[in-house]
């Protein structure tokens, strides 16, 4: 560990960081050269240097939202970012093939270990693209496409260039138009008509270097009548100077199909984490985004689900863990475009030591979205005075027999609560860890079994020195 | 850090002249009890004579200041130890009642809780057999154990899951606090089957306010309380004599 993580905020275990051996390296702030820069090395096709550009000026004229975090939005100093970093030549397929260093990390973070027990799937980035990559030989042979971004881009052009930028057009935010500009990396899907991917494939995002920037891209695409989980994690060394993470995650369920995906960022506590996240569901399709938030600066995050063919459903089920110096601005949106459509929003937040917690979140209803239902619900945990939690629901709805249910709650933990586990041997800590789990529990018992033990141990130990 | 409930005696709990306040106000007044292994010890009185506060105060609540007089616990002074390390060393206390803890499941809440008080993990197939057994005696179905910690638990479901708790506690003191009220016949017996199955060997202090459940859990002592101290002590006979006459006979 260096000297960089000794103002560390908590005991976050993924603090540590590897000497930065860079094959390419661009010089720190954001040009239109550095973009044609990237989209040159990459030898991409012209259409993607066209739009990268197009979303750079879109990016620079467009100003900063006046709403989320200003001043933290505001600290952002965009010169002072790495746009790209490239750590390996190649992405490997044998873990062996990967270099040392960067092994050596994701070992520390056990993702060859789940590869082997319980993923269908694995890519593993660092900085800006994927070291690593595999697929199990069985979806191969039934046609599922798993790729880094990159990749799919050279190997699928035409699939790619079909539904780039169609759920989340470029100019769809300032940091959206970011991403567009300069993304690198992210994962790369496509689910055949009829094939259920039954084990998660997993992608894990770790940025290494100071001062990075991380524009991670993601688009899965689910055919007729197909299913799949996609889970992501997200961990960052610890440094006095923040980084910055800026995704656009783009998903397609086509009729009847069923896409899962499952996040737990975990960053650490100097990264800004400012994603767009939205997916469509065609007839009768299902979009879920389980959506956990532990770490990071300052997120500003709200998965969204457009319903546009009839009968389709959303799920979204986020929390939020705000500890000292933490904004965590998430939510959800969800735009009933089709009648019969279905929607549940569950949030859940934690506040701590000062940390700050808001849900954000838009319910749209169309006027001719017939018959459509959705229940939406907020619970806050506040675990002191000095903490905050924010709710900020904005529902249109245009269409009367639309049938909606809202409920929103504060609470803390109570005095007999802590006793009565307290006699039951618990120490206080502990006693707070496992109300704390509890909260959380109807997120986590959607996670896959290994990442769920893996999030009630990081909420057990931030727990630890919450007493006094 | 010294542990208390190292040495072994018969001798479980010692209470001279216990003074005990709440936000500045006494509630208790002067009480001395001593409680011996294999002794069931009954406390009667009417609704804020202090019964309460007594488990409250032993168990280590922090809103009840002892102002004076001093308790031990398995002969050691018991005011410096933090409620958990009570537990630990063997206290009990079953609530009148007990909050819900959303989103914990009874089994690994018992899990952990035995996991807490016993000096070694207990192993899965044992803990398994002995939790079997426990709701099998007290009638519970396996369902329980994928509630959430008396979460939309009835009076009695509540009051079985305290049994079921103190029967894999295996403590050697429990202190049980209205465990009684507010439960139907088939509840009561099954609550009494769980203190009598325990109370072998350890000493129990029962707070009550009806003589029902001692035809059940035979007392060797009763205690009548009123207005924070023990206004009469005697056998089983006593607690009958209270619940024909009531208390006012008793008061001064």
């Amino acid at each position: 560990m260096s000297e960089d993580a000794s103002n560390a905020v908590g005991d976050y275990k993924y603090g540590f960081h590897d000497p930065e051996n860079a094959t390419i390296r661009f010089d720190k702030g954001l040009t239109e050269q550095v973009v044609r820069d990237i989209s040159e090395l990459k030898n991409e096709p012209e259409w993607m240097t066209e739009i990268r550009v197009k979303a750079y000026h879109h990016f620079m004229d467009r100003p900063m939202p006046n709403w989320g975090n200003c001043s933290m939005l505001d600290s952002i100093d965009f010169d002072n970012v790495t746009y790209f970093l490239r750590s390996s030549e190649q992405t490997e397929k044998n873990w062996d093939d990967v270099p040392d260093d960067i092994k050596n990390t994701f070992d520390r973070l056990g993702i060859p270990e789940a590869e082997q027990k319980w993923l269908g799937g694995v890519t593993a980035q660092y900085e800006s693209e994927a070291v690593y990559h595999s697929i199990r030989e069985d979806l191969e042979e039934q046609g599922v496409i798993f790729l880094d971004m990159d990749s799919g881009l050279k190997e699928y052009p035409e699939l790619v260039k079909k539904y780039f930028c169609t759920v989340v057009p470029y100019a769809d935010n300032k940091f959206s138009a970011l991403n567009t500009a300069v993304w690198s990396g992210g994962s790369f899907i496509y689910v055949p008509k009829g094939v259920h991917v039954e084990m998660p494939v997993q992608a894990y995002f770790r940025i290494n270097a100071k001062n990075m920037g991380q524009f991670v891209r993601t688009l899965i695409i689910a055919d007729e009548g197909s299913s799949i989980h996609y889970v992501e994690g997200c961990t960052a060394p610890t440094y006095s100077t923040d980084s910055l993470h800026s995704a656009v995650v783009e998903l397609i369920a086509m009729d009847g199909a069923k896409i899962r995906y499952s996040t737990v960022q975990n960053w650490s506590a100097n990264v800004y984490n400012l994603v767009t996240k939205r997916g469509i569901a065609h007839k009768n399709a299902v979009v879920e985004w389980v959506d956990g938030n532990i770490g990071s600066k300052l997120t500003m995050k709200y998965p969204a689900v457009i319903l546009k063919g009839e009968g389709s459903h959303a799920e979204i089920i986020s929390v939020a863990y705000a500890g000292e110096g933490q904004h965590q601005d998430a939510g959800a949106k969800v735009h009933h475009l089709a009648s019969n459509t279905t929607s549940n929003i569950l949030s859940k937040s934690i506040s701590k030591n000062g940390g700050r917690s808001s849900y954000r979140g838009l319910l749209k209803v169309n006027p001719k979205a017939h018959g459509c239902r959705s229940k939406v619900v907020c619970d806050a945990l506040m675990l002191d005075e000095d903490s905050r939690s924010d709710t900020y629901p904005t529902m249109e709805v245009s269409n009367s027999s639309a049938d909606l249910e809202h409920e929103a709650s504060v609470s803390k933990i109570s005095g007999d609560q802590l006793f009565y586990l307290m006699s039951r041997g618990f120490s206080e800590e502990e006693a707070m860890g496992l109300i704390v789990n509890g909260f959380f529990e109807p997120f986590t018992r959607e996670l896959p079994m290994e990442y769920a033990v893996e999030l009630n141990k990081l909420l057990e130990l931030e727990m630890e020195g919450a007493i006094g | 850090m010294e542990h208390i409930g190292e040495t072994m005696s018969d001798l479980i709990l010692d209470i001279r002249n216990l003074h005990v306040s709440v936000e500045g106000k006494e509630i208790i007044k002067g009480i001395n009890l001593t409680i011996n292994s294999g002794e069931i010890h009954a406390i009667m009185g009417r609704n804020g004579s202090g019964k309460s506060t007594l488990a409250h105060v032993l168990m280590g609540h922090p809103a009840y200041e002892i102002t004076k007089g001093e308790i031990s616990f398995l002969g050691k002074p018991i005011e410096d130890y933090d409620v958990f390390e009570r537990a630990r060393a063997g206290m009990f206390l079953s609530f009148q009642y007990p909050p819900s803890i959303p989103g914990v499941q009874v089994g690994n809440f018992l899990k952990k809780s035995v996991n807490n008080v016993r000096d070694e993990n207990v192993k899965a197939r044992e803990f398994r057999k002995e939790l079997n057994s426990a709701m099998e005696k007290l009638e519970m179905d396996r369902s329980f154990l994928s509630r959430y910690v008396n979460d939309g638990f009835s009076g009695g479901e509540k009051k079985r899951l305290e049994m079921l708790q103190m029967m894999l506690l295996k403590p050697s003191l429990a202190l049980l606090d209205e465990t009684d009220s507010g439960l139907d016949i088939d509840a009561l017996r099954l609550v009494a089957k769980g203190i009598n199955e325990t109370a072998e060997n350890i000493g129990v202090l029962l707070i009550t306010h009806y003589q029902r459940l001692l035809d059940l859990v035979k007392p060797d002592f009763v205690h009548a309380m009123i207005d924070g101290k023990f206004v009469k002590s005697g056998g089983a006979e006593l607690a009958l004599e209270l619940e024909s006459k009531g208390y006012d006979w008793l008061e001064a």
